[in-house]
């Protein structure tokens, strides 16, 4: 076996690689054949070829609450690809297609006639009680019907390999610009490692992100619409990605400055005066669009935009309010969303969560809280988290209390073995745990770009894969065949 | 274009540009002095003094150091970040500037300029200066000049090219006019005659800090005399980095911004670029050294301040 390999013990978990010790899963046969020739030294001088490409084109993001000189990092990027066979990845499709679907029409449906409430599948006071519910909203019909136009779901594999959603990014999903990178990137260190292994492209994705913001343009665009991408500005941390997409759509990039709304319709400032804006990707959440309607205090939105919107002069992706589907007491009912709305079983399954909500659940929360982790039902980015095992007695102790005090706010799972993958950490191959973030896209039809972000936690053990708490990426490659077992 | 896009790119012109101007006039005044070593009976304040002068930061530098001496005058100038116009931060700026509007510039000159910042983050350039300062600015100018031909043949030459341009062109007419005044804060060492070693010496400097030497040479053989030096540096309409040079091409990208014709104006920026045009093209060298070398320049600074004030306010800021 390869050199780079020959020590790798997948331990005791599911391992995307290798089913036991020395013997390799079929998808992977070719990439550790390939693998063969290639001593430490060169895979080290591959690493630093890659990590000089991200350093050089600036592929970066940025830390809050840093105190260190400079808010910028690069992101960690492994080689080693998590690679996925061909039927699975139409299995995980079809459910990511599935599930988009049934968000959509929920939103649809929460913001017209409730039907899911009057008919008993969700708790009115879960809808209301919701942080990024907007009522300000209600009765007002979107473009084309599209709420979501670009979602992040998040899955992860457990112990058995089942993939199973631990969360949905319904308002402003980053990190498909990794995605992208890190595909250019691995071309470029390892282009004999591609030869017919049959990996699926990805660089469609900013042609059919365009096609999408085009298709809910507002008519009065007449076919030629101007698009923009709206930023919070360059001390985003997603900065690197808002400005790579505007790049490879061939939009302009814009901040709130650059825009102001006259008589309901958007202009952009430009050197040769204000020129009308159609629709609007918009990278910034709802509370920061417009100081008139949400957030007086911010100085991100565009005064009146809100307003332009509702008159149907311009068109914003994705649409105001849909953060109450990414909620994560709303995602406890979303295998229930599908069967009403769709009438299907859903494809890929929920983690099993309970809610402390919920009088009986709380009280097995409250018991077990060394065995679960808890997330706050509205936070992202790994923050506002208890993984009960890793705590401390005080850790512990501070959930308990926060959960007492505001039990609409909290779910708890079981701590779920993610999928393991070989990773390279200090010197050797070693496992780690990841998780994988597909981009789907919802326009004229469902697309979803195959494969996604891999996203690696690079600590020994560690369960958090998240870019801020110490999280890696890996390039996912989706293979035109083949399976699992063959 | 937007707005701020133009803003981004104007100054993203005129940061590299200026990081260039501040790293010659470094290191020749470093090498200036290593001429005069023996003969050094100043203070090290008249050695450096006129250098802050000329970046008008002579006060700034007094709050920031109690001593005056060279090493502190060359930190302050390179690499002090609390000085916004250190080479360094200049870099900062420009990078920054560089990133708000990444979706316009080529990858090729991000990476330019991302290199340049990494240069200075990561400690080599601190290494570098240390190890050899002539070696370093050295560097540090032909990072910039890398930087602009990359922007020549990878850049579309459009609007927002014509704002690059704009920014450089403004900042090299305006930073030749310092350097030029340069001479007027120099004092001549007692018992030095105008015309004598140290005087010749010192209008050289000032033609190597513009990268002049050679092409003053080939014109006027042979004969550095402080009117020939300031002719040169002030209307030669050839040389790329005289003021009258640099101004007729801001005039020109200015009409072509607005797409007036030559000899026309749409705005105030065209308006004052044309004024100032054709001060430079009629103005006689006899004429300047009466008024005084030291006015005249002070003038053609003030008159760029007005130009990229009203540039800002046409373009950027409306």
């Amino acid at each position: 076996m390869s050199s780079l390999f020959r020590n790798y013990d997948p331990a005791d978990f599911f391992d995307e690689m290798f089913a036991a010790p020395g013997e390799v899963r079929p998808h992977y046969r070719m990439l550790l054949e390939r693998a063969e020739g290639l001593t430490v030294d060169d895979f080290n001088r591959k690493r630093q070829i890659a990590e000089r490409a991200y350093l050089n084109q600036g592929i970066t993001f940025t830390v809050y609450n840093d105190k260190q000189e400079g808010t910028e990092r690069i992101f960690p990027f492994d080689l080693v690809p998590r690679i996925i066979p061909g039927d699975e990845w139409r299995h995980i499709e079809s459910g990511l297609k599935q599930r988009l679907n049934a968000l959509n029409a929920f939103l649809h449906d929460i913001y017209h006639g409730q039907r899911i409430v009057r008919e008993g599948v969700i708790p009115e006071e879960i809808i209301r009680s919701a942080k990024h519910f907007r009522p300000e909203f209600m009765g007002f019909d979107v473009p084309r019907n599209i709420y979501i136009h670009v979602c992040g779901t998040d899955l992860i594999r457990d112990r058995d390999g089942r993939y199973l959603v631990l969360e949905d990014n319904a308002r402003c999903p980053s990190g498909v610009s990794y995605v992208l990178e890190s595909r250019m990137t691995m071309k470029r260190v390892f282009p004999q490692l591609f030869a017919r292994y049959g990996v699926r492209p990805v660089d469609r994705y900013a042609q059919d992100l365009l096609d999408v913001l085009r298709h809910v343009a507002p008519a009065s665009a007449a076919g030629d619409p101007t698009t923009v991408l709206l930023t919070p500005g360059i001390y985003n941390s997603a900065y690197f990605e808002h400005s790579f997409l505007a790049r490879s759509m061939g939009i302009e990039i814009v901040t709130g400055a650059d825009l102001v709304v006259q008589n309901d319709r958007v202009y952009m400032k430009t050197t040769k005066g204000p020129k009308p804006v159609h629709v609007i990707y918009r990278r910034i959440d709802d509370d920061f669009l417009d100081p008139k309607v949400f957030r007086p205090d911010s100085l991100l939105g565009v005064p009146g935009l809100v307003e332009a919107y509702r008159k149907g002069n311009v068109s914003l992706a994705n649409s105001i309010g849909t953060g109450v589907a990414d909620d994560k007491v709303v995602y406890y009912y979303v295998p229930a969303m599908i069967k009403f709305y769709l009438g299907e079983d859903p494809v890929l399954p929920n983690v099993e969560t309970f809610l402390s909500a919920v009088p009986s659940d709380r009280k097995y929360i409250l018991a077990n809280l060394e065995n679960l982790v808890v997330k706050s039902a509205n936070e992202s980015g790994g923050y506002g988290m208890l993984i009960g095992p890793r705590a401390t007695k005080d850790e512990i102790a501070h959930f308990r209390g926060l959960i007492e005090a505001d039990p609409r706010n909290f779910v708890a799972q079981p701590v779920i073995s993610l999928s393991r993958s070989p990773t390279w950490c200090e010197g050797s191959m070693q496992g780690r745990h990841i998780d994988l973030r597909p981009f789907v896209l919802c326009g004229e039809e469902v697309r979803i770009i195959p494969g996604g972000l891999t996203r690696v936690a690079m600590r020994e053990g560690s369960l958090v894969v998240n870019s801020s708490q110490g999280g890696g990426s890996k390039d996912t490659w989706v293979l035109d065949g083949g399976s699992a077992s063959c | 274009m937007l707005s701020r896009v133009g803003d981004s790119t104007y100054w993203l012109g005129r940061y590299i540009e200026r990081a260039e101007n501040n790293a010659r006039l470094l290191d020749v005044n470093v090498q200036m002095l290593l001429d005069f070593e023996s003969r050094r009976d100043g203070t090290e304040r008249q050695f450096w003094g006129p250098i802050l002068s000329t970046l008008e930061d002579t006060e700034l530098f007094d709050g920031l150091h109690g001593e005056f001496t060279a090493a502190a005058v060359l930190d302050y100038v390179t690499f002090e970040p609390r000085n916004p116009n250190s080479i360094s931060s200049c870099i900062n700026y420009a990078r920054e500037n560089a990133r708000a509007v990444r979706d316009q510039i080529s990858s090729e000159m991000w990476e330019q300029i991302n290199a340049l910042w990494l240069y200075f983050r990561d400690g080599s350039a601190a290494r570098d200066f240390r190890a050899n300062s002539h070696e370093f600015y050295d560097k540090v100018t032909y990072a910039s000049q890398l930087f602009q031909g990359v922007t020549d043949a990878t850049m579309t030459h459009g609007e927002a090219w014509r704002f690059v341009q704009a920014g450089k062109f403004i900042e090299r007419a305006d930073s030749t006019s310092r350097i030029l005044d340069l001479k007027y804060h120099v004092l001549l060492p007692s018992g030095e005659q105008v015309g004598g070693n140290v005087d010749t010496s010192q209008w050289t400097s000032v033609l190597r800090s513009c990268s002049g030497m050679e092409a003053y040479l080939k014109i006027r053989k042979g004969d550095v005399t402080p009117w020939g030096v300031a002719e040169f540096l002030i209307s030669h309409d050839e040389f790329p980095r005289s003021i009258r040079f640099c101004v007729d091409r801001l005039d020109e990208v200015l009409h072509d911004i607005a797409s007036a014709g030559e000899g026309r104006f749409r705005n105030e920026p065209e308006r004052l670029s044309g004024l100032l045009r054709s001060q430079l093209d009629y103005a006689t060298i006899d004429q300047i050294f009466r008024q005084g070398l030291h006015e005249y320049l002070d003038g053609v600074q003030e008159q760029i301040i007005r130009l990229d004030i009203a540039f800002h306010r046409t373009y950027c800021a409306y």
